[in-house]
C-alpha cells in the first residue's frame, strides 16, 4: 500500500500550486484535509485494494477451473499453501474466495468508489471550499487506511485470514475450532471492519452535511446533478445501516472472545458439547442482512449517478426524467432496508414471512426498470460521443439489465430453493453488483481524470480497455448462469468429487481462462492511468463541454476549489442541446437572463426575477465572499 | 410551475445549520441504529424461547431519576449560558457532570446486582443483552460526560455565553439524547424481559 501511494504523491506534486499556503509534504499528501487529496488517496488505496482482490480470484479461479493442475509455480507466492503435490491447501482456497469477497464488497466498490467520487465531486459540483469538516475527511481516510493495513496483515497469518465467507456467519466464524481461518484470521477481520465502519460513518456524516449546508448559492435540491443526489443517498444508507453490522460484530466479538452465546447454542465438536446455549445463528444472519442488503445500494447507487452525469454528457441530451430517477433512487434507498430477508429464504424462516420479502423484494424492480429505461431514453437518437467514461456508462447499463433480470428469479422464494448459494448467484451479483459498479467506478475515473489531474487519458488505450474488460465480464459471469442452474455451489474446493457436479469442467476451464484475461487486461489502465498522469495530454478547462460546477474551476484547482466567489447557480444540469442555444451545453452557472434565445416561456417569465434578485443580493454576495477569504 | 417553485427556493440562501451541530445530530442517528438493532436483536431472539427469567435490578429506577434530574440541571445551565448568568452555569453543569458520574456508578451497581441473582454477562442471551445494553448505553454517557467536562472547562474560562452558544448546544442536546435512550433502554427492558 505504501508503494502505491507514494505513486499518487509524486503524481500530485507537480499538478498542485497553492498559492495560498504551504504546505510541506505530509501536511499536503498524506495527512491531508482537502477533499481533492483525500479523494485520490482513495482512488489509489482502491485500485491497490482491486489489484489484491483481483489476483485472489485469479488463484481461485486456477483451482476450480484446472482442478488437476500441478500449481508449484505459485510457492514463491503461496508457500505453504501449496502443498507438496502442488495443490492449493483447501482451508487456504475458503480464505481466498472470503477475503476476495471482503476486498471488492467494502474495500474497492465501498470505499474505492464512495470514498473517491463522493469526496471528489461533492464540493466541486454543489459549489463548496471543501467538506463540512476536513480533520474528519481525513480521520475518515486513515481509520479506512488502518482498517486496510489490519486486513491485509491477516493475509500473511500462519493460520490463513478469514475463512467463513464474507459474511462470516456463526457459528463457522465464531468457533476457532471450526475452521483455521476462525482463529487470529476472523479477529484481524473483525477489528478491521469496526475501523472501516467507523471509516464509513464519518465519511458518510461528512457528504450528508456537506450536501444539505454548503450548496452554493441557487443550487436547490432540484438542481442537483443526481451524481450528488446518490452520493447523498448512498450515505444516508450507510449512516442507517453500518451501525447494526457494528452491533452483529460486536456481539460475535462477545461469543469468539468472552464466551457468551448469543449466536451460540448446542454445538458439538468432535463429540463433545460445548457449554454455549440459548444463542441463535438465525440472529447473527438478520442483522448481517440488515447492513448486508442496504451495502449492495451503497455500492450501486454512486455507479448509477456517476453514469447518469456521463450518459448525459456524452449524449448531449438532458437526461431522460431528471425527477423519474430521484424518486426512483428514494425508493431504492428504501426497499433495500425491507428486504434484508430474501437472503435467507432458506434459513428456516417462516415461509409467510418469506413471501412478504419476496413481495418486497420484486416491487425493487421498479425503479430500477425505471431507472434503465430512462437511460435508454437518453441514449436514444442523442449525438454520442463514446468516450472512454461514455463505453464504461454503457457498459453498466448492460449488466444492470442482464444482471437484474437474473435478480427476479432470486427474489422468488420458491425459485431460490434451487438457485440458492450456487453459481447462479454468484452470476447475479457480480453483474449486477460488481461488474456494474466496478463500471461505474471506471466510467467516474475516465470522466473526471482530466479534473483529478489536468491531464488527459488515452482514449485509444481507454477502448481497448473497455472491450476487453466488457467482453470479459459477460465470458466470466454468463457460463456461471449454467453452472448454477445445474446445481453447483458455491464456495466449494473442487466438484469433481460428486456425480452430480462433475461436469461442465471445460466450462469451468473456459470461466477461468476468461477471468485470467479480464484480469491481465486491466493493467492497460493501470497503465494508462499512472502514464497519463505525467505524460498525458494537458486538459481543457472544460473537455467534456459538461455543464456542471466542476468544469468552472480551474484546470487544477487549489484549497478552496474557486480563485474569486463560488459561483451561483440559475439552471439544472442538464441543459444538453437546448433548441436555440448558439452551443450544445449551457453551464449551470449561465443566467436564464443570458440566454433568451433558448428560453422556454416559462423560463422567460423568470428572468425578471432573477434579475432583481441579482441586484438585491449582489451586494450581499460579494460583501460575504470577502468574509470568507 | 415547478421551474418557478425551484427559482424561488434557489433565490434564497440554502438550508444552513450550524455543520457540526448537524453533524452531532447524524451521529446520534448512527447511535440510534446500533441499539435499534440490539432491541430488536433481543425481540427476535426473545421469541425463539429458551429465555432465562429474572428481575430487573430496583437501582435502574433510581438512576433513571438520577439521569432525568440531571438532564433537568444540563437545562438549567442551558437557560443561564443564555441569560449570560455564570454563576448558575457553572454550579448546573457541576451538578449535571456529579450526576453523570453518579449514575454510571449506579449502573455498575446494577451489573453487582446482576451477578448477586446468578445472571452472568457468559450464559443465558437474556443476561448477556442486559450487560450489552447497559455496558454500550455506559460507554456512551461516558462519552458524555468528557464532552460535559469541556464544556465545564470553557465555562469555568467563561468562554461560554449568550454570544458563543454552539458548544454548549451540542452538549446539551447530546446529553438529553443519552438520558433519553437510557429511558428508552429501561422501558423497553421494563416491557420486554
Amino acid at each position: 500500500m505504501a508503494v502505491a501511494n507514494v505513486s499518487a504523491h509524486d503524481v500530485s506534486n507537480h499538478d498542485h500550486h497553492d498559492h495560498e499556503h504551504k504546505d510541506n509534504f505530509i501536511t499536503k499528501y498524506i495527512f491531508s484535509t482537502d477533499h481533492k487529496m483525500i479523494a485520490k488517496q482513495y482512488l489509489v488505496s482502491g485500485m491497490f485494494w482491486a489489484f489484491i482482490g483481483g489476483l485472489l480470484s485469479v488463484l481461485f479461479r486456477l483451482q476450480l477451473g484446472f482442478p488437476d493442475m500441478d500449481l508449484s509455480f505459485l510457492r514463491p507466492l503461496l508457500g505453504g499453501w501449496i502443498d507438496a503435490s502442488g495443490k492449493l491447501d483447501p482451508n487456504f482456497y475458503l480464505a481466498l474466495v472470503t477475503m476476495h469477497g471482503t476486498i471488492m464488497v467494502f474495500f474497492v466498490l465501498t470505499a474505492g468508489l464512495s470514498g473517491t467520487f463522493s469526496n471528489f465531486l461533492i464540493p466541486l459540483q454543489i459549489g463548496a471550499r471543501d467538506m463540512a469538516s476536513g480533520f474528519m475527511n481525513m480521520l475518515s481516510y486513515w481509520f479506512f487506511f488502518v482498517s486496510g493495513v489490519i486486513m491485509f496483515a491477516s493475509l500473511f497469518l500462519e493460520k490463513g485470514p478469514a475463512a467463513g465467507g464474507w459474511v462470516v456467519y456463526p457459528p463457522l466464524s465464531a468457533l476457532e475450532q471450526a475452521i483455521p481461518g476462525s482463529g487470529m484470521g476472523m479477529t484481524l477481520w473483525l477489528i478491521a471492519m469496526t475501523f472501516f465502519i467507523a471509516s464509513s460513518l464519518l465519511g458518510g456524516i461528512n457528504y450528508i452535511t456537506t450536501v444539505i449546508n454548503l450548496r452554493t448559492k441557487g443550487m436547490s435540491f432540484s438542481r442537483l446533478p443526481l451524481t450528488i443526489w446518490a452520493f447523498f443517498l448512498t450515505a444516508v444508507i450507510g449512516l442507517l445501516s453500518f451501525p447494526v453490522l457494528f452491533s452483529a460484530a460486536l456481539l460475535l466479538v462477545f461469543d469468539r472472545s468472552f464466551g457468551t452465546s448469543f449466536y451460540l447454542s448446542d454445538i458439538y465438536i468432535g463429540g463433545e458439547a460445548l457449554p454455549n446455549t440459548g444463542g441463535s445463528a438465525v440472529l447473527y444472519q438478520h442483522l448481517f442482512w440488515f447492513l448486508g442488503h442496504p451495502e449492495v445500494y451503497i455500492v450501486l447507487l454512486p455507479a448509477l449517478g456517476i453514469t447518469s452525469e456521463i450518459i448525459a454528457t456524452n449524449s448531449r441530451k438532458p437526461i431522460f426524467g431528471y425527477k423519474a430517477m430521484i424518486i426512483s433512487m428514494l425508493g431504492i434507498t428504501i426497499l433495500s432496508f425491507v428486504v434484508w430477508a430474501h437472503h435467507m429464504f432458506v434459513s428456516g424462516l417462516n415461509p409467510f414471512l418469506g413471501s412478504i420479502f419476496m413481495f418486497l423484494t420484486l416491487i425493487i424492480a421498479v425503479p430500477s426498470a425505471v431507472k434503465v429505461f430512462n437511460y435508454l431514453t437518453t441514449l436514444w437518437r442523442g449525438n454520442l460521443r463514446f468516450t472512454p467514461g461514455m463505453l464504461f456508462s454503457i457498459g453498466l447499463v448492460s449488466f444492470f439489465i442482464s444482471g437484474g433480470l437474473t435478480g427476479i428469479f432470486l427474489g422468488n422464494s420458491a425459485i431460490d430453493i434451487q438457485l440458492h448459494d450456487t453459481y447462479f448467484v454468484v452470476a447475479h451479483f457480480h453483474l449486477v453488483m460488481g461488474s456494474a459498479s466496478f463500471f461505474g467506478m471506471m466510467a467516474g475515473v475516465y470522466h473526471w481524470f482530466p479534473k483529478m489531474f489536468g491531464r488527459m487519458m488515452d482514449e485509444k488505450l481507454g477502448h481497448v480497455h473497455f472491450w476487453l474488460t466488457f467482453v470479459g465480464v459477460y465470458m466470466v459471469f454468463f457460463p456461471m448462469h449454467y453452472i448454477g442452474i445445474a446445481g453447483f455451489p458455491r464456495r466449494y474446493y473442487s466438484w469433481t468429487n460428486f456425480s452430480f457436479s462433475d461436469m461442465y469442467t471445460d466450462l469451468n476451464m473456459f470461466v477461468s481462462v476468461a477471468a485470467i484475461v479480464t484480469f491481465v487486461a486491466q493493467f492497460i489502465f493501470v497503465f494508462n492511468f499512472f502514464y497519463s498522469m505525467y505524460k498525458g495530454r494537458k486538459a481543457s478547462p472544460n473537455p467534456w463541454r459538461s455543464n456542471t460546477l466542476e468544469w468552472t474551476t480551474p484546470i487544477n484547482p487549489g484549497h478552496g476549489n474557486w480563485p474569486g466567489e463560488i459561483p451561483a447557480v440559475y439552471r439544472w444540469p442538464y441543459d444538453y442541446s437546448k433548441p436555440g442555444a448558439k452551443e450544445d451545453f449551457i453551464p449551470q452557472t449561465v443566467p436564464l437572463s443570458a440566454t433568451p434565445e433558448s428560453n422556454l416561456p416559462h423560463e422567460n417569465k423568470l428572468v425578471q426575477l432573477e434579475k432583481e434578485i441579482m441586484a438585491e443580493e449582489g451586494d450581499v454576495l460579494v460583501a460575504n465572499e470577502s468574509k470568507e477569504s | 410551475m415547478e421551474e418557478k417553485l425551484a427559482f424561488v427556493e434557489g433565490a434564497e440562501q440554502p438550508l444552513s445549520m450550524h455543520p457540526k451541530k448537524f453533524a452531532l445530530w447524524l451521529f446520534i442517528v448512527s447511535v440510534v441504529m446500533i441499539f435499534a438493532g440490539m432491541t430488536s436483536a433481543y425481540i427476535v431472539r426473545q421469541s425463539e424461547g429458551n429465555w432465562l427469567e429474572f428481575d430487573l435490578p430496583d437501582i435502574f429506577w433510581y438512576t433513571s431519576a438520577i439521569i432525568i434530574l440531571s438532564s433537568i440541571s444540563m437545562h438549567r445551565a442551558y437557560l443561564a449560558a443564555k441569560k449570560d448568568d455564570f454563576n448558575t452555569l457553572k454550579i448546573s453543569l457541576i451538578i449535571t457532570t456529579v450526576l453523570g458520574i453518579g449514575f454510571l456508578v449506579g449502573q455498575w451497581y446494577s451489573w453487582v446486582a446482576l451477578v448477586a441473582q446468578d445472571v452472568y454477562f457468559v450464559g443465558n442471551p437474556a443476561g448477556s443483552f442486559m450487560y450489552v445494553f447497559t455496558g454500550l448505553h455506559a460507554i456512551h454517557l461516558i462519552s458524555g460526560v468528557i464532552f460535559l467536562i469541556i464544556v465545564l472547562i470553557s465555562s469555568l474560562r467563561n468562554k461560554i455565553h449568550s454570544q458563543n452558544l454552539p458548544q454548549m448546544e451540542m452538549c446539551v442536546t447530546y446529553w438529553h439524547f443519552l438520558g433519553g435512550l437510557w429511558l428508552y433502554l429501561f422501558m423497553f427492558l421494563l416491557l420486554n424481559h
